[in-house]
């Protein structure tokens, strides 16, 4: 019987809840005014839905609106808070603390600022699990350390860092704390105040929201936070981003928001529920299956898995016309590289080929996990009879003996 | 990325996989690549001492899309012929066949190792076996 392919990818992007298209549908049309043109109704009525939309974002994490700056992504927030933040702070100091299991995003503005000698970046290192260690980073603070910078949850393994303590630390250190909580926001509890961070990139359509919508959140007191703006032009969002504001963007995000914040708690418990049974279904029909990331201190949705002796590329492509998944294998990568995350975590680069991501979504349901398991269990068994490691290792050859000719 | 429809015919449908029994004589195999780079071929290919013809072949793959139709396709291609013509033969041909693209190349190549790996076991056996004899 053929079915609707399944959409189980949910770290790469979301679908749009149709609660936030409708919300966003009269701004597609109708409204379409510019919400800096301050003299007319069209203006207005641009404006305030865009004050809506910086309300029900900022209620979501603890922050008061204004400190909501607009952005094109989380990608556009990292480089506005980790160049916009080096660059200001340039006389106080130069050097930036973050971790290897990084977004590209923050990795490689940290390169880009090193390479211009704007910075001196120490990125640490993490635990097997992908958490950095709240000492490493107290060690790694220097006389001129202006920025922390760490994810909430990372991206390919859901691994949530110790951010509280981190947040703590800087406070205690006088250090900005930026975090990319591009996975985190709307998926367990973030609170700017409580988790003392200084500076906050989040993502709209990571939690059900428009695509080319995020926001960069920027602490306004305790400490107030000054930033070198990157996008120069008319001055908007206090000076820190200029250009137009994308209204029905901002919209859909503020609505995305809303829902996040009203259904976290029963989400989360659905997901994590969903979760162990997938894990635990592939587990009991599949031998040498390992779990990459915290068995527990990782976001709701995301499981990541390495099937021993089956190559992740071919993996998706036995199954890539009825399920979405994602692999860190190096043959998905644009690289050719296989994760450099699961690297930094010592997973070795033979289970790093073999290694899927499945990420959980608000849309997934019980029965699509069952099929889930179902056709994975089919593919990986086919895949396994196909594979000489796997017969290798039948025969009871330790593959990490063999001399191989590369 | 979107794979040719000779890729996904060859993967869905892979020619000539498994492997021979240990005790079958005149067997060459030859494993190459490298579980730590994500691919490692398996190819065994089964020779008539008189005449030197390929007379069968089988193949195990751990890799992508792209190493699997490439090892299949090279199962299919060197039946029939001699020793010496598969050894002639250029990972040029399976790029062309399955129209792989430049980053699949190295599949093609490992596909073209893994015929002169069998056959260079072959040819070693060969000898010892002679020798036992």
């Amino acid at each position: 019987m053929e079915r609707d392919p399944i959409y189980m990818d949910n770290q790469a992007t979301t679908p749009v809840d149709p609660r936030v298209i409708e919300a966003m549908v009269p701004f597609l049309g109708e409204i379409y005014g510019n919400a800096a043109s301050r003299n007319h109704a069209f203006g207005w009525a641009a404006e305030e839905a865009v004050d809506r939309g910086r309300s029900q974002i900022a209620g979501l994490v603890g922050a008061r609106p204004k400190e909501i700056i607009f952005t094109s992504g989380a990608t556009e927030s990292d480089n506005l808070a980790i160049k916009g933040v080096a660059e200001f702070y340039a006389d106080k100091g130069n050097h930036i603390i973050t971790a290897v299991t990084e977004h590209k995003a923050v990795l490689d503005t940290c390169q880009a600022l090193e390479r211009a000698n704007l910075a001196e970046v120490t990125y640490l290192p993490v635990d097997q699990y992908g958490r950095v260690d709240v000492d490493d980073v107290k060690k790694a603070i220097q006389d001129n350390t202006v920025l922390i910078s760490l994810m909430y949850a990372n991206n390919e393994i859901g691994t949530l860092h110790p951010v509280r303590a981190i947040g703590k630390l800087a406070k205690e250190r006088g250090i900005l704390f930026h975090c990319d909580a591009t996975q985190g926001v709307g998926k367990v509890p973030v609170n700017v105040d409580e988790d003392g961070i200084d500076l906050m990139s989040m993502s709209a359509h990571k939690i059900y929201g428009p695509k080319g919508c995020g926001a960069l959140y920027v602490r306004s007191r305790g400490p107030r936070v000054r930033l070198r703006a990157q996008v120069h032009g008319g001055g908007h969002e206090r000076g820190m981003r200029s250009g137009t504001l994308n209204v029905a963007g901002i919209v859909g995000f503020g609505k995305a928001c809303e829902l996040c914040g009203q259904e976290l708690e029963a989400e989360a418990g659905r997901l994590i529920s969903l979760r162990q049974r997938l894990h635990d279904g592939l587990t009991e029909n599949l031998e040498e299956v390992y779990l990459n990331g915290h068995p527990t201190e990782r976001i709701p949705g995301n499981l990541n898995l390495s099937f021993s002796y089956v190559e992740g590329e071919s993996f998706l492509m036995g199954l890539n016309r009825e399920i979405a998944l994602s692999s860190g294998s190096a043959c998905t990568s644009a690289t050719l590289e296989p994760s450099y995350v699961l690297k930094a975590l010592g997973v070795g680069e033979e289970l790093a080929h073999t290694s899927i991501r499945f990420g959980l979504g608000r849309f997934n349901t019980e029965e699509d996990v069952d099929y889930v398991i179902r056709r994975v269990s089919e593919v990986v068994v086919r895949l396994r009879e196909m594979s000489p490691l796997y017969e290798m290792a039948k025969e009871g050859i330790d593959l990490k003996s063999v001399q191989w000719k590369t | 990325m979107a794979y040719t429809e000779k890729v996904i015919a060859h993967f869905e449908q892979p020619r000539n996989v498994g492997s021979f029994e240990a005790e079958e004589m005149n067997v060459g195999t030859g494993v190459v690549g490298a579980p730590e780079c994500g691919d490692v071929m398996k190819l065994q290919l089964k020779i008539n001492p008189q005449t030197e013809v390929i007379e069968d072949a089988k193949f195990k793959t751990f890799g992508c899309g792209s190493a699997i139709a490439s090892s299949s396709y090279v199962t299919e291609l060197v039946k029939g012929k001699t020793v010496a013509e598969a050894f002639e033969i250029k990972n040029t041909q399976i790029v062309a066949e399955l129209s792989l693209p430049p980053v699949k190349i190295h599949c093609s190549v490992l596909a073209e190792d893994a015929i002169k790996a069998a056959v260079a076991d072959w040819r070693d056996q060969g000898s010892t076996k002679k020798d036992a004899a």
